[in-house]
């Protein structure tokens, strides 16, 4: 099982234009990440701020929906962040166009 | 609220209260006026004292209290680990993690959001689903409004007698003024006292003509000079070639001589793009063109005279009406007759004959107006009878374009300068009509009841945003047009040349079929001709003479009764040797084609001319007369 998720995360980091790819917990506490401490610590808080916030946005219009996906598209890369209940999957990918 | 404080003082320790009462009013001081006292002063005349009509204003400054900023960066620090792990100490961390990544929700959660995650790469890579598609696009520069014109201004002939604003012509640099030639065009039918003066109006001022032209006779056609525009050129009504420079005055500086000019009202005077700026050319309906140079006008330069049949017999020649000239074409020049024809010319050519190009026929009445169009040179736009034709000189035996039959007359027609799909055309009925067969081809896109006379010409100013139209009455009025249709529209250029090529195009196959059935009619009426011959030697002399008579009689007395049976059935009529061919084709214009050009080979007498595209009279009309209700339907 655990050699399911190795294999996943290895193949996401392995996607043409991946930068970098991190999961963090609930607590805003890194468990993986590809990229150097300091960036990752950056990531986390932000972004689970960020996913907080669209989360309850989505829910306050309509409580039946829920966030499923994030997307922030910036000038120079993407930030994609998958939200679960516990855990946050964040990949940074520069689109290659 | 909370009460904080609380200020007591008793009403008693105030103050006395005011009690006010009347009193009768006092004198203290009386100062009578002293006279003496006012020789001091001297009065002062005039006074002027400045008066300001505007509002009082007063400056105040104000200065906020400066605000003090400074950039500070945060430093973000790991938080959250739980109370039982340091964060600084590695070993912890790892071992957390790792109890983490054991956690069997951890597992599903991952592999879930690996899912979701992976397609979302690969949509990135796939393609860049941000992309802007629609960024070239500008805002679209007209939006849909309904084309419009609306008058401006009404330029009235201030004479007593009215005379028809036959002719005019916008000043070449800023279009601020309008040079409009008077004239009776009524045969013999000029009122007596009718004015032969001719006007140049300033725009600015529309009461009263800014300089009054004084030629000999009234004026047919006035045309400002486009390198100088000083200089106007005039036909008149005799027949002459008048001149001016309004610096000099308003009387004619140069005129041609009688004797050298032409012998009808010159219908047509253009200028031509010389180097000198000074030649120009004319044409009148006593059928000559004649080019002359305005520095010696006693005699015209060259004269060519319309003859189609290119033996320059003057008897033969056909009138002009119109007269066009194109600059980037300058050895080319195309002529509108009287008779209904177009014809090119060629300036350059080496012998009389040759000069005479090429002619389009089409027209049932004159052409009074020819101009080629300003983006494509090669289709050209004729207005005569009750229609306004688009030619293409590839194809010359009918236009490619037509409108359909009016219920008036057109008197003049234009091309838009800005816009190649759009022209402009004038009716007896004093309509003008603004065409533009992008947008629709059947009907005018604009129709406007300028006024109640007929309009008699048209003239659409450079920038195609003013038109000035003439009328029966020298009422010149003008107009400007919405933007829609002055400012020209991104596809407009590649639309028209499409619809030219393509009706180009028809055209030509529908010429090809021609040729094929009328070669086939040849060839039938030949062989008729052959097997008579075989039998003629073998007899007499005067047994051939009476032969010979007898079948001429015959054929005679056979066309008389075919021409009695045609008078009597009106619309298709069917000759019998022909009728299996009329029923093969079956289009429209098959059978009309079929019809005509059979009558046409069934004559023994007077077949076909030179020209092709030229059919006898009699042939034509009849032709017209079943084309007629048929067009009306397209």
């Amino acid at each position: 099982m655990q050699a399911e998720v190795e294999e996943t995360l290895k193949r996401i980091q392995s996607h043409k234009g991946v930068m970098g790819t991190m999961v963090v917990n609930a607590e805003g506490i890194p468990i993986r990440t590809t990229l150097d401490n300091s960036t990752t610590v950056q990531y986390a808080g932000l972004l689970h701020q960020l996913t907080m916030k669209a989360k309850s946005t989505v829910r306050d219009i309509d409580p039946q929906n829920d966030l499923t996906f994030l997307r922030i598209r910036s000038k120079k890369h993407e930030i994609m962040v998958a939200p679960d209940k516990e855990y946050l999957l964040i990949v940074i990918q520069n689109p290659c166009e | 609220m909370e009460i904080v404080y609380v200020y007591v003082k008793k009403r008693s320790e105030f103050g006395k209260q005011c009690n006010f009462s009347d009193r009768q009013a006092e004198l203290n001081i009386n100062i009578p006026p002293n006279p003496e006292l006012a020789e001091q002063f001297v009065e002062r005349n005039p006074v002027d004292t400045g008066i300001q009509c505007s509002t009082s204003m007063s400056e105040h400054e104000v200065n906020t209290e400066r605000f003090e900023m400074e950039s500070r960066g945060i430093n973000h620090v790991e938080g959250g680990w739980p109370k039982d792990v340091n964060p600084l100490e590695l070993e912890q961390t790892i071992r957390f993690r790792k109890k983490v990544e054991k956690d069997e929700n951890y597992i599903n959660a991952i592999t879930q959001l690996g899912s979701i995650m992976e397609h979302c790469i690969k949509q990135n890579n796939a393609i860049d689903i941000y992309q802007e598609y629609f960024d070239d696009e500008d805002a679209v520069e007209v939006t849909d409004e309904a084309p419009s014109a609306k008058t401006i201004n009404v330029l009235r002939d201030p004479q007593e007698i009215k005379r028809s604003a036959t002719h005019l012509s916008w000043h070449p640099d800023g279009n601020r003024k309008l040079a409009v030639a008077y004239s009776c065009l009524n045969f013999q039918r000029a009122p007596e006292g009718m004015s032969h003066e001719s006007y140049i109006w300033d725009l600015e001022n529309p009461n009263k003509p800014e300089i009054v032209l004084k030629p000999s006779s009234p004026l047919v056609t006035l045309e400002y000079n486009p390198k100088d525009s000083h200089v106007l050129l005039g036909g008149c009504y005799n027949g002459q070639l008048a001149c001016w420079d309004t610096r000099k005055g308003s009387l004619v500086a140069e005129l041609s001589t009688i004797e050298f000019s032409h012998r009808d009202p010159v219908y047509g005077s253009i200028w031509l793009q010389s180097k000198t700026g000074t030649e120009c050319f004319s044409a009148s309906t006593d059928g000559q063109v004649m080019w002359w140079d305005i520095r010696k006008m006693s005699e015209p330069t060259e004269v060519v005279i319309l003859d189609i049949a290119r033996k320059e017999q003057l008897e033969n020649a056909l009138g002009a009406i119109s007269l066009e000239f194109e600059s980037t074409l300058p050895t080319k020049f195309m002529v509108g007759t009287e008779q209904g024809i177009v014809i090119s010319c060629n300036r350059k050519a080496k012998t009389s004959a040759e000069k005479i190009v090429c002619t389009f026929s089409g027209h049932h009445g004159p052409i009074y107006a020819l101009q080629r169009n300003p983006f494509y040179p090669k289709n050209f736009l004729t207005v005569g009878d009750w229609t306004a034709r688009i030619w293409s000189e590839d194809s010359r035996e009918s236009s490619i374009m037509w409108t359909k039959y009016h219920m008036a007359y057109l008197t003049d027609g234009a091309w838009s300068p800005v816009r190649p799909a759009v022209f402009f055309t004038t009716r007896m009925d004093g309509t003008l009509d603004i065409w533009d067969f992008v947008f629709k081809q059947c009907d005018p896109a604009l129709s406007l009841k300028v006024c109640d006379e007929a309009l008699f010409c048209l003239r659409v100013q450079d920038n195609g945003c003013f038109i000035a139209c003439g009328s029966q009455l020298g009422t010149t009025t003008l107009l400007e047009v919405s933007n829609g249709l002055c400012t020209l529209q991104k596809n407009d250029k590649n639309a028209a040349s499409l619809i030219f090529e393509r009706e180009t195009r028809r055209e030509k196959i529908l010429e090809a079929r021609h040729r094929e059935m009328r070669l086939k009619e040849k060839g039938k009426a030949e062989g008729r001709d052959d097997s008579l011959r075989e039998e003629e030697p073998t007899f007499h002399l005067e047994e051939l003479v009476t032969k010979a008579e007898d079948e001429f009689f015959n054929i005679i007395y056979s066309e008389l009764k075919k021409k009695e049976t045609e008078a009597m059935k009106k619309t298709k009529p069917k000759q019998p040797g022909l009728e299996a061919d009329e029923e093969v084709e079956g289009e429209d214009l098959g059978c009309r084609a079929s019809d005509g050009l059979a009558s046409a080979s069934e004559r023994p007498v007077g077949g076909e001319r030179g020209f092709s595209s030229l059919p006898d009279p009699p042939l034509h009309t009849q032709f017209g007369k079943a084309v007629c209700p048929l067009l009306k339907c397209l």
